[in-house]
């Protein structure tokens, strides 16, 4: 026996011993792993990596294989979490072991393009054939960054049952909510998800652009001026006010998190309810009766929710980017993928043809065209910072902490100095 | 290697043939793998790690093959190869980041930085035309052939501009040139092979170079680009031709203007000590971290003696041999602890949100506490909870250390007269601390990285008002580092690390006075 135990510790020793070497290779990272490009696949050969999400790749699958099939290269699918992707390519891809391309929200850009980690790309014509705001959003500095796939904003769902017409006004939307409060056909006069602490500047928005239009002032192209920060003007503070009179009428209330929110409007206990299309799969399963509406303004200019774009995005550190750029521009720009991808997602393509092929009447083409009219959430990198400062300052405001004026002034101060001292 | 080296191993070392053929087979497996990490390694280029790998290799066979006098070493050697590889290493780099700048917009090296910021920096020339292209070679390397949109046809390399060609000259296929006399089309597999050399490739648009380069992307389609961005590697600045801003660098790992504009990618550069005075820099950050600092250690020992004695307490009431029932009181004492700690603690959010919790709603009938919102009430939340699931814990261990402390020396204690207050206090709770104080420290140092029970409670909030960072009222030190490293976009790996090695620190320095006094308490037995 006594050989065999010593063999047997000796083996599991050299094995450990044998995974070190193998760590080793792993951890120094240096040049590309796609040195054998080529000697697989048919006609073209090579291999390009792709990060995306679950769902998306379900939905690219056929996509997909057209590809690998019409160019023989092979397309190797990393799952990762969407909101994962962003942030671990930009620590990867300098090690040269990163992904060719990678689906990102156009938010992500500022940090993207500031890391150095994502290529431009150059539509030609066919940048023509995506949807506006598809574009202005995946676009930084002047340059585009990616084709674009999809498009998602807020709108107003209202349950049909409990408010058969759409809100023709905020006071309107307010004093129907509270009618069925108060008839007892409903427990809450509206449902916006927030956080205790950080509010949800991303939902509340819409009712802050219906006072103070957008966050920085627009250049002509429709693109943000990151220069000119417009946070603290008049009608944003007049917002601060609002909000403040918001949390203590109980229309916004801070215990409702965006899970209750969603969980209580299926439940049929609030006519109206701020969200995006990504609810509607919990609406359509709990089996209400829902429209889709654009948010009635509270102020004086539209209620405009901020516009999110999905997009695939070509790695700088690539090696294989002419395949890759051909992957992107000529099969994820495809009709047939832009519609798989909406089917799979219940949100709007970002390719016009796409876009306009989306029956009239379902809710995601009536969340699309509501967003048509948007804009884009800024991209500038400052955006992290931003909306921690601002969210922090909502929800203290709305929680009745403070003078709104003085909290909102304060916020916009702050907020001016992280983007001067960046 | 593995060839030539069973020659020299004297088999009389070894308990029998088997033994020797597995040890053989082995090692060669590892050194087959080492050879092939070595060649991986240096076609990288990765010099420093190929050293080490080979040493590591020699070091096993020499140990293994070499009869007698390496044997403590045979046991020793895997050990400190993981050892090395998992603490060592990971230590030493986490402190070299905490001296470079390495975070948002510095996340490569000097070069990457240039040629993104080139690449940025190009434009299409405006209502240029788009070209049809194909990659052809000639005399002088990779070109261009290029169709445009009215026909004309014209070819080039990066040495030669773009060349109109007459018909005849050149092959077309559906109104696109595919072949041009004196060139060779390159088939799709060459095109794949060659992608960087394509993707790099720029063709003069005309002699005056100011009229931009054409440059395909895809290898079908070319597009006229200007870059407004120049690099000049004597000087090592980046001209914007646009405006002839010249940009120098600044030596912080970024090129800068004369006027102080940044540009973004930068680099990573080696900044000494300067992630270690950012605290006392700025003096916003500087207030929020002794704040955070000191609730940390608050966290922490609080953590520690307030679970330490709820579950003493527990544990001597229910040691009481007059208590019936016993074991249905222990089990659920111990419930909390059996419960993962991620579970327990998603649970309790939702027990204390404001308005639909359990707490509020039924125990204060709908009472509006913001238990995790106001600065002060949010820490008792956390400590609480944390007590909650901490002193099972300390039950079991107080429970374990109760029973072995022998019956006999609380009847001496007896007969000499001591009542049980007295016994406990003077004779029960030394003997306990004995083997218990060391788990006090181990479980201070554990709380003083609770990383979990604050991140899922209240991620640290409710936030600090008038600091940049997002820091918050619970924040304990190591969420804090977490959300510097990895919260938000604005990632700040070197500030990060440089918190870290504050805290291995501070915990370092901790536990050992606190083991020294533990020694004292030994001393008392």
């Amino acid at each position: 026996m006594r050989p065999i135990t010593s063999g047997s510790r000796r083996l599991l020793q050299l094995a450990a011993i044998g995974a070190t070497g193998m760590m080793l290779v792993a951890c120094s990272g240096g040049g590309g792993g796609d040195d054998d490009a080529g000697a697989s696949g048919g006609e073209g050969g090579g291999t390009i990596t792709v990060w995306m999400d679950q769902n998306r790749a379900d939905a690219l699958a056929d996509v997909i294989a057209a590809f690998e099939e019409e160019s023989g290269t092979t397309v190797e699918v990393v799952i990762k979490e969407f909101g994962d992707i962003a942030g671990d390519f930009v620590t990867q891809a300098p090690s040269g072991e990163g992904p060719d391309v990678v689906l990102a929200p156009h938010d992500a850009l500022g940090n993207l393009v500031s890391n150095g980690v994502v290529s431009p790309i150059e539509l030609g014509d066919a940048a023509g054939d995506f949807q506006e705001i598809a574009i202005e959003a995946m676009s930084y500095e002047g340059s585009v960054y990616g084709v674009p796939v999809s498009i998602e904003n807020l709108a107003l769902v209202r349950n049909t049952a409990l408010a058969p017409e759409a809100p023709a006004t905020w006071d309107d939307l307010v004093s129907t909510g509270q009618a069925a409060v108060a008839s007892g056909a409903a427990q809450y006069p509206l449902l916006v998800g927030l956080d205790p602490n950080n509010a949800d500047p991303y939902h509340l928005y819409p009712l802050q652009a219906s006072f103070g239009g957008p966050l920085f002032a627009l250049n002509e192209d429709g693109t943000y001026d990151g220069s000119d920060l417009q946070i603290g003007n008049e009608g944003n503070l007049e917002f601060a006010s609002a909000l403040q009179e918001w949390g203590t009428s109980g229309v916004l209330n801070l215990s409702i998190s965006q899970d209750i929110a969603k969980e209580q409007f299926a439940a049929g206990a609030s006519p109206y309810t701020i969200t995006g299309p990504w609810s509607l799969e919990q609406f359509d399963e709990a089996g209400i009766e829902y429209a889709v509406d654009p948010i009635p303004s509270a102020g004086s200019l539209p209620a405009t929710p901020l516009v999110g774009v999905q997009g695939f995005m070509l790695s700088s550190y690539s090696e294989n980017s002419i395949v890759a750029t051909q992957f992107i521009t000529d099969y994820i720009a495809s009709e047939d993928a832009q519609t798989a991808i909406y089917e799979a997602g219940d949100r709007a393509p970002a390719l016009t043809a796409a876009f306009e092929a989306m029956p009239a009447d379902s809710p995601t083409t009536a969340f699309g065209e509501i967003g048509s009219d948007a804009v884009p959430m800024p991209n500038v990198p400052e955006m992290a910072a931003i909306w921690d400062q601002w969210g922090a300052t909502e929800a203290q405001i709305i929680g009745g902490q403070g003078d709104p004026t003085q909290l909102w002034t304060d916020m916009s101060t702050a907020i001016q100095s992280t983007i001067d001292g960046s | 290697m593995a060839a030539s080296a069973p020659a020299r191993v004297r088999p009389r070392m070894l308990s029998g043939t088997l033994g020797l053929v597995a040890k053989i087979a082995l090692l060669a497996i590892v050194d087959a793998l080492a050879v092939f990490a070595i060649l991986l390694l240096a076609g990288q280029g990765s010099w420093i790690v190929v050293a080490v790998v080979a040493l590591v290799t020699v070091v096993v066979n020499v140990v293994y093959l070499l009869p007698g006098r390496f044997l403590p070493a045979k046991y020793l050697t895997p050990g400190l190869v993981l050892l090395g590889v998992f603490q060592v290493f990971v230590v030493l780099f986490s402190c070299y980041i905490a001296f470079t700048n390495y975070g948002f917009g510095h996340n490569s090296s000097k070069d990457d930085a240039i040629s993104q910021l080139v690449e940025q920096n190009t434009s299409r020339v405006e209502d240029s035309p788009a070209y049809r292209v194909t990659v052809v070679e000639g005399a002088g390397g990779l070109g261009l052939l290029a169709t445009s949109p009215d026909g004309d046809v014209s070819v080039g390399g990066p040495e030669q501009p773009l060349q109109e060609l007459d018909e005849g000259q050149y092959d077309d296929e559906g109104g696109v040139a595919v072949a041009a006399d004196g060139w060779t089309t390159l088939t799709t597999n060459e095109i794949v092979q060659r992608q960087s050399e394509i993707a790099d490739l720029q063709v003069p648009f005309s002699d005056d170079l100011d009229e931009g380069f054409l440059v395909t992307a895809d290898a079908r389609n070319g597009y006229v680009f200007v870059s407004n961005l120049s690099y000049d590697e004597e000087a090592d600045t980046l001209t914007n031709t646009d405006t002839g801003v010249v940009y120098v660098d600044g030596g912080d790992g970024a090129f800068v203007s004369p006027d102080g504009e940044e540009l973004r990618p930068g680099w990573q550069v080696v900044v000494g000590l300067e992630n270690f005075a950012y605290p006392f820099t700025s003096q916003s950050f500087g207030e929020a971290l002794l704040s955070v600092t000191l609730w940390t250690f608050a966290f922490a020992a609080l953590s520690v003696g307030l679970s330490f004695v709820l579950g003493l307490a527990l544990a001597v009431t229910l040691n009481d041999p007059r208590l019936r029932g016993r074991n249905v009181y222990r089990v659920l004492a111990i419930l909390p602890y059996a419960f993962p700690s991620f579970l327990s603690a998603l649970v309790w959010l939702g027990l204390l949100n404001t308005e639909f919790g359990f707490v509020n709603q039924v125990l204060l009938g709908g009472a509006s506490v913001p238990w995790l919102s106001d600065p002060i009430i949010a820490k008792i939340s956390v400590l609480v909870v944390n007590v909650w699931l901490g002193f099972p814990y300390m039950f079991l261990v107080c429970t374990g250390a109760l029973q072995s402390i022998p019956e006999e020396v609380t009847e001496a204690a007896t007969v000499d007269g001591a009542r049980g207050w007295a016994i406990f206090r003077l004779i029960k709770l030394p003997l306990l601390l004995v083997s218990i104080a060391p788990l006090l420290i181990s479980s201070f140092a554990f709380n003083f990285n609770n990383f979990n029970i604050i991140y899922m409670l209240t991620r640290g909030g409710p936030r600090m008002g008038g600091v940049e960072q997002n820091v918050g009222h619970t924040d304990l030190l190591i969420t804090l580092v977490y959300k510097v490293a990895f919260g938000g976009e604005g990632a700040d790996y070197g500030l990060a690390s440089a918190l870290a090695i504050i805290i291995f620190v501070i915990v370092a320095v901790i536990s050992a006075i606190s083991f020294r006094q533990t020694r004292a308490l030994e001393d008392l037995n």
